[in-house]
């Protein structure tokens, strides 16, 4: 059982009374790797300052292992950051910046003859120095002492940055869009170098990301935010496989999402069409919202398919073809490696593990459309489901309390 | 054939602004090695009229007062002006830019503006201190305080502290503002405290800025004469002001060669803050193309 180590409590942050994060419940496990997954003004960003102490929260509380921290300053709390842009000092070499935190001297209260003092502890210099070099062999970045910050690459800056910041030996690294200013091949080899590392210290890294690949990739938690608040907690699996409304369906990876009603359990219809799925534990004849992975669709012949489309558009995007299919006025993506040539008609065969069915929430009839890939865009009357207010109040074994 | 003589008569255009520009001050350079008494008949290269000056108390007394008051003005305007940068750089925008507004006003402003109201504010104040004072003694009889205060080297120094920290701030603040915003988090981060940080990461960063503004608001001291007229009181005179009072008496070519130094000061200065910002430019630009 892994232990906890920071837990944010009814935490809301308004800046300029907008509010920015609407009562964030969550806590951070020892060890573990977790994403803070979200669109840009999400709360994100705002949530890692929290935690850094760079801001405090309107209202709620921050707890380390259980004590109150909002008003202790960020030099007083053991975690550490990887900035977004690197904040590298400019005027320091590599050894330097990863020495910065060591050669800052930390007062510690310790007992002097029964009475509690403050008292300054330094480390010794053959200590930071064998403490710096040991964390940059960490990063891989074994010989680069004597070299200026400007005269390093941005993959190599970032290695800095994150062996300036664990070689204080925190508990919690936060890490801001570190891969963000990177191209996409490095940002590649740098996820698995960030886990490996993480692996290695086996320390929680608490991450933010815009990009649903990267967590998809890292992490052992998401957490996906949107509008200030938390829309779902999970495995990366269960995340993809499991979402639970159409934002979450919609921001991580591509999804078809339609309208449907669920009849009873297992049993779905949509396109006036039952479907078996894997399903259950929905009110009889509740309205739900149907999710169909572009990947998981299986293309046939017309004759021997469960529903029939037209081909509008596609679009070769190396390993398979985006494919714009027309059902009677709702187009879906499917990822497919056949070819259909525009105007060919085809039958699709939905497996009961093809399909996912959620709760209606705010973000229904807002995403899954992909109408807007073709010229004629069709509109759906899916207006009506949209009075129906978010109703994601149960809650997995997960994060939020 | 149209075209050369364009060229030639834009060289000749040129020629004679720079003419106007510096024919004068090349005259006075000329003149302060001149042998004879004269400024207009040229009787053969001396120094005479260095070696004259060195000698005179007036003359060597003012470069004293004007190299302690720029000096100690430099100093504290540095101070107050680079805290000052930072107050404003962690202002938001929407009060900063008016504030900013409002630092520039006194550059703009005539000296002889700045110098009256600085003079008017003293005399003022000095007064109210008069009365303060007087009621002071008469009421105890302990400490006995000065009723009677008079424009002088203070009053020189607070004016000159006050016109140079607009000059400060106004070369830190664009240092501060191209200093990424994260690193003072980051030292925080790093466990100092904002003291710390600010020695440790924003001192380094912005010292460049802080380095030209001294050397501007040190120029700016040397060779103010309007604002220290007014404010520096009957008995202290800086350099300007003694090479003013001399052209009321008979014009002696000492003040030729006491103007040539002070030209050839201010223009060194000048070179110096010139060269050190085209020198920063270039490191930050190869900073930035270095980085991507």
């Amino acid at each position: 059982m892994s232990k906890e180590l920071i837990r944010l409590v009814n935490c809301s942050m308004a800046f300029d009374g907008e509010l920015v994060l609407d009562n964030m419940n969550l806590y951070f496990n020892d060890s573990e790797f977790l994403t803070l997954l979200g669109p840009s003004g999400c709360g994100k960003t705002t949530t890692l300052r929290i935690i850094g102490g760079f801001i405090t929260p309107t209202s709620g509380e921050v707890l380390f292992d259980g004590v109150r921290m909002n008003d202790i300053p960020p030099h007083l709390r053991q975690v550490n950051t990887v900035f977004q842009r690197y904040a590298l000092f400019p005027h320091l070499n590599v050894f330097e910046n990863v020495a910065f935190g060591l050669r800052i001297g930390r007062t510690e209260e310790k007992e002097v003859n029964g009475k509690k003092k403050k008292v300054k502890v330094r480390i010794p210099q053959d200590e930071i120095r064998q403490r710096v070099l040991e964390m940059l062999e960490v990063v891989s970045l074994k010989g680069f002492e004597n070299r200026r910050i400007t005269e390093l690459s941005g993959g190599q800056q970032q290695r800095v940055a994150i062996a300036r910041a664990l070689v204080n030996r925190p508990k919690v690294l936060l890490l801001d869009e570190p891969l963000g200013a990177l191209d996409l091949r490095l940002r590649k080899d740098m996820q698995s170098e960030l886990k490996r590392i993480q692996q290695q210290m086996g320390i929680t890294f608490i991450y933010v990301t815009h990009d649903q690949e990267e967590a998809l990739a890292m992490s052992d938690t998401i957490v996906v935010m949107d509008q200030g608040k938390i829309q779902q907690i999970g495995t990366p699996e269960d995340i993809y496989n499991e979402p639970k409304n159409a934002f979450v369906a919609d921001f991580i990876g591509e999804s078809n999402i339609l309208d449907g009603i669920m009849h009873e359990d297992y049993v779905v219809e949509f396109f006036n069409r039952k479907f078996k799925c894997l399903d259950k534990g929905f009110a009889p004849m509740e309205p739900v919202d149907v999710v169909i992975r572009p990947e998981d669709i299986d293309i046939v012949p017309m004759e021997k398919g469960q529903l029939r489309g037209t081909v509008t558009s596609v679009t070769f995007k190396g390993v398979h073809y985006d494919t714009i299919v027309d059902f009677k006025g709702f187009k879906w993506l499917i990822q497919t490696t056949d070819y259909h040539p525009v105007g060919e008609t085809i039958g699709i065969i939905l497996n009961p593990d093809d399909i996912h069915i959620m709760h209606k929430s705010q973000y229904s009839g807002m995403f899954g459309d992909y109408s807007s890939y073709s010229e004629e865009y069709e509109e759906m009357d899916d207006v009506t489901m949209l009075d129906e207010e978010e109703e994601d109040g149960p809650r997995e074994d997960g994060h939020e309390e | 054939m149209m075209k050369r003589r364009h060229a030639a008569s834009n060289r000749f255009f040129m020629a004679l602004v720079f003419l106007f520009l510096y024919a004068p001050i090349f005259l006075l350079i000329v003149f302060s090695f001149n042998a004879g008494e004269s400024s207009v008949v040229w009787k053969g290269f001396s120094l005479k009229w260095y070696g004259e000056l060195f000698r005179d108390r007036l003359i060597m007394q003012s470069v004293y007062t004007t190299l302690l008051v720029s000096l100690l003005a430099t100093i504290i305007s540095t101070i107050a002006g680079t805290f000052a940068s930072i107050g404003f750089y962690s202002m938001r925008r929407r009060v900063r830019e008016p504030l900013m507004t409002i630092n520039s006003i006194p550059m703009m402003n005539a000296d002889i503006v700045t110098g009256v109201s600085l003079c008017l504010f003293f005399v003022a104040f000095f007064n109210l201190w008069g009365d303060f004072a007087g009621w002071i003694n008469s009421i105890q009889g302990l400490i006995t305080l000065p009723t009677r205060l008079n424009l002088g080297f203070g009053t020189l120094l607070l004016a000159h502290i006050s016109f140079n920290i607009p000059y400060v701030i106004l070369s830190v603040g664009p240092k501060l503002r191209q200093m990424d915003r994260n690193l003072v988090d980051a030292a925080q981060d790093l466990g100092c405290t904002w003291m710390q940080a600010f020695w440790k990461v924003i001192l380094p960063e912005i010292k460049p800025g802080i380095v030209s503004g001294a050397l501007i608001a040190f120029t700016m001291s040397v060779d103010d004469f309007v604002i220290s007229y007014f404010t520096a009181g009957s008995a202290t005179s800086t350099l300007a002001m003694q090479i003013y009072s001399m052209t009321k008496k008979r014009i002696s070519p000492k003040i030729n060669a006491i103007s040539t130094l002070l030209f050839i000061t201010v223009l060194v200065l000048l070179v110096i803050v010139n060269i050190r910002e085209s020198h920063q430019e270039r490191a930050a630009l190869t900073r930035q193309t270095g980085k991507k």
